[in-house]
């Protein structure tokens, strides 16, 4: 071969693959995420980006939405609030996405909910608990997880068939623990239950001697956790070493019993567990039949067992926004907000739809979600 | 009282290791003058080896807290010689800077080996803990304890009683007279730094197995690190290690008695007032200038 030709068949080469690039840009629907792959909530992050990849799978075999193949973008917020403003920035701004998921904790959320209303585009919130995202007044939220005060009012009427009198509270020091606290702790007010100490720990700690001796002085017959599955699991395995007798009850559905029973061992027995969505008895949910096959194609993928609890989240989610996109027959960031209102979803943890929550005339939209409530005996999951 | 007995073993515990930490920043950055920001990786470095030699190659728990301490010296001494020996007599920004990139490469490359997901370790120490009347303590902890404790005792001897710790005071002292005199100033640098890491990573082995391991868990002991140094004062062991335990004590008291959401606040509220009554820290030397 001369070089000429070698030169115009390089050319050729590079030209198709660009057209081919190109073309591939045109024939997909791109969808942002945000999720913390990285840092302190780097297991959950991981587990909802997991599930979206699958329902991604799923509906691009199915021959995608509106003739397109559908294509995820997941960007790394790194458990940091001020990189999850930054990530939803790139995704809207260079990436062009119609519509977003994430972005896993509730501070990670708030944080990037200003950059919404600013491009206008619509978020689907997949985790978050804190009820201050729902009620701020931002139109671009649509929240499929329950908030604090859902999971709390879900779980009033057993504060008194599991005879609880005292209540002593532990939780992560932002929006998501400090609003779960106040949830349950007001919750079990109304029941008259007494509340003891309301403990407090930074996101990032590890070590929580300090607290659970108060605790243990506090002397209550429930410790609620609130926390993601990280702290949880040195929290059941310190209590433990400081012979903490209260029962534990862990809320906020990020605490993955699976992965607790492997980490923690036998510190993890006796621990009780709010979860939506339970792999263990898929028969139990409200769609078996889509839980099942979900929890299969995870085990067949070889993901992580214990990441089921949260991997659910990231397939729910994704298949509500290609169902607007569906509706809305553009992929647009106004007519998908204005289709989600409308969706109705047969969900992993039920059936999706939402309701309005906020200041009139700037609702956000909240789905009411299914909560379950599990228990770990003997190294194994129970249904309670 | 008995919260108070509770909260007193508890800080007991936790001062060791931040001793730990402390001296081994406190014998770089006093001596070597070398603002080390990779101390905490090499913190979370010696807990990913533990990690790796218990998890990955069974090998028995203590044999693996050695290597996992012999990897971090030697990781140190490898840091020590490809970076900073090259940056001798460049200013403090320029080096600061080099051990900013060193900091944020390592972390990434903790985070590529073994992803971002948390990690647990075995130990082969009973499942229950040692209980003592109102009080009560794991026996991981303990064990911890009680080698933060000798390594403390080890890296005192070291210093005080051997030429190479002789070495290291007299380059801290006077680096230039040091060398006239015929003390090998490359050897003790790398040295120093190698054995600084090798108490950092020792830190990170240890408590890699009573916490969780993650890349980014190095950040608040370094972090912790520093502040120990300040408070002790540049330099001084025996601030270092006072300093560490008046941290723990701090910060576990003030999480019991004051408020648990300023647990980590409260141990920096104590340094900014020491340093605003005592500028050079608790127990600085005297410094020679010029």
């Amino acid at each position: 071969m001369t070089s000429r030709t070698l030169k115009a068949a390089v050319l050729a080469v590079l030209g198709a693959t660009l057209l081919a690039a190109g073309a591939q840009a045109q024939d997909t629907i791109k969808i942002g995420v945000t999720q913390p792959l990285t840092g302190a909530f780097a297991a959950s992050g991981n587990y909802v980006a997991q599930g979206a990849k699958i329902a991604e799978e799923e509906i691009n075999k199915a021959g995608g939405v509106l003739g397109k193949q559908i294509q995820l973008i997941v960007e790394d917020n790194k458990s940091n609030p001020t990189e999850a403003a930054a990530t939803a920035e790139k995704l809207i701004v260079r990436d062009k996405v119609p519509v977003m998921m994430g972005a896993w904790s509730s501070t990670l959320t708030l944080a990037v909910m200003p950059k919404l209303e600013e491009y206008k585009v619509p978020m689907l919130v997949e985790t978050s608990s804190s009820g201050k995202i729902t009620v701020s007044g931002n139109p671009y939220i649509f929240r499929i997880s329950p908030t604090s005060e859902m999971e709390a009012k879900a779980f009033t009427p057993l504060f008194k068939s599991m005879g609880i009198k005292k209540a002593d509270f532990l939780a992560t020091n932002n929006d998501f623990g400090l609003g779960a606290s106040k949830e349950f702790s007001e919750a079990a007010k109304r029941e008259g239950v007494q509340v003891g100490v309301m403990e407090t720990m930074d996101p990032k700690a590890t070590d929580f001697s300090a607290q659970l001796a108060k605790i243990k002085a506090s002397g209550g017959d429930t410790l609620f956790v609130t926390t993601a599955v990280e702290q949880i699991t040195l929290i059941l395995k310190q209590a433990k070493d400081q012979q903490l007798s209260a029962r534990i009850i862990t809320t906020g559905g990020s605490n993955s019993p699976e992965q607790l029973i492997q980490q923690a061992g036998e510190a993890a027995n006796g621990s009780y567990h709010l979860v939506f969505f339970t792999p263990w008895f898929p028969e139990a949910v409200k769609n078996p039949d889509i839980a099942k096959k979900f929890v299969a194609i995870w085990n067949q993928k070889g993901h992580q067992v214990g990441g089921l609890t949260e991997g659910f989240r990231g397939w729910d989610g994704l298949h509500v926004i290609v169902e607007a996109i569906k509706a809305a027959g553009k992929a647009e960031p106004e007519a998908i907000t204005k289709a989600l209102w409308d969706v109705k979803v047969k969900g992993i943890n039920g059936d999706i739809a939402f309701i309005k929550q906020g200041p009139a005339g700037k609702e956000s939209a909240q789905n009411v979600p299914s909560v379950y409530l599990v228990k770990i005996e003997g190294g194994k999951v129970t249904r309670q | 009282m008995d919260q108070l007995l509770q909260h007193g073993v508890n800080a007991l515990i936790l001062g060791g290791t931040y001793a730990l930490l402390g001296i081994g920043l406190t014998l770089i950055f006093g001596i070597m003058r070398v603002v080390n920001f990779t101390h905490g990786e090499l913190y979370s470095f010696g807990a990913y080896m533990m990690f790796m030699w218990v998890m990955f190659a069974g090998v028995n728990f203590f044999l693996a807290l050695v290597l996992a301490v012999v990897l971090g010296i030697a990781l140190g001494a490898v840091i020590e010689v490809l970076l900073l020996r090259r940056l001798k007599g460049a200013d403090i920004d320029t080096t600061m800077l080099v051990m900013i990139g060193a900091w944020i490469a390592l972390q990434n490359a903790e985070q590529l080996a073994w992803s971002g997901v948390a990690k647990s370790i075995d130990n082969p120490f009973p499942a229950w803990p040692l209980v003592l009347g109102p009080v009560s303590v794991s026996w991981n902890r303990l064990f911890v304890f009680a080698v933060a404790l000798a390594l403390i005792a080890g890296a005192y001897a070291l210093i005080n009683r051997t030429r190479l710790g002789k070495a290291m005071r007299a380059t801290f002292q006077d680096p230039e007279t040091a060398a006239l005199m015929g003390v090998e100033i490359n050897f003790v640098h790398t040295a120093t730094f190698a054995l600084g890491s090798g108490l950092a990573a020792a830190a990170g082995a240890l408590l890699g197995p009573v916490f969780v391991v993650y890349p980014t868990m190095g950040d608040l002991a370094s972090l912790k690190a520093f502040a120990i140094v300040i408070l002790g004062g540049l330099g001084s062991i025996p601030g270092a290690t006072i300093g560490g335990f008046i941290l723990a004590f701090m910060e576990e008291l003030g999480a019991g008695y004051v408020s648990s959401g300023f647990r980590d606040g409260m141990g920096f509220l104590l340094i900014i007032a020491i340093l605003l009554l005592k500028p050079t820290g608790l127990f600085a030397q005297k410094e020679r200038i010029g």
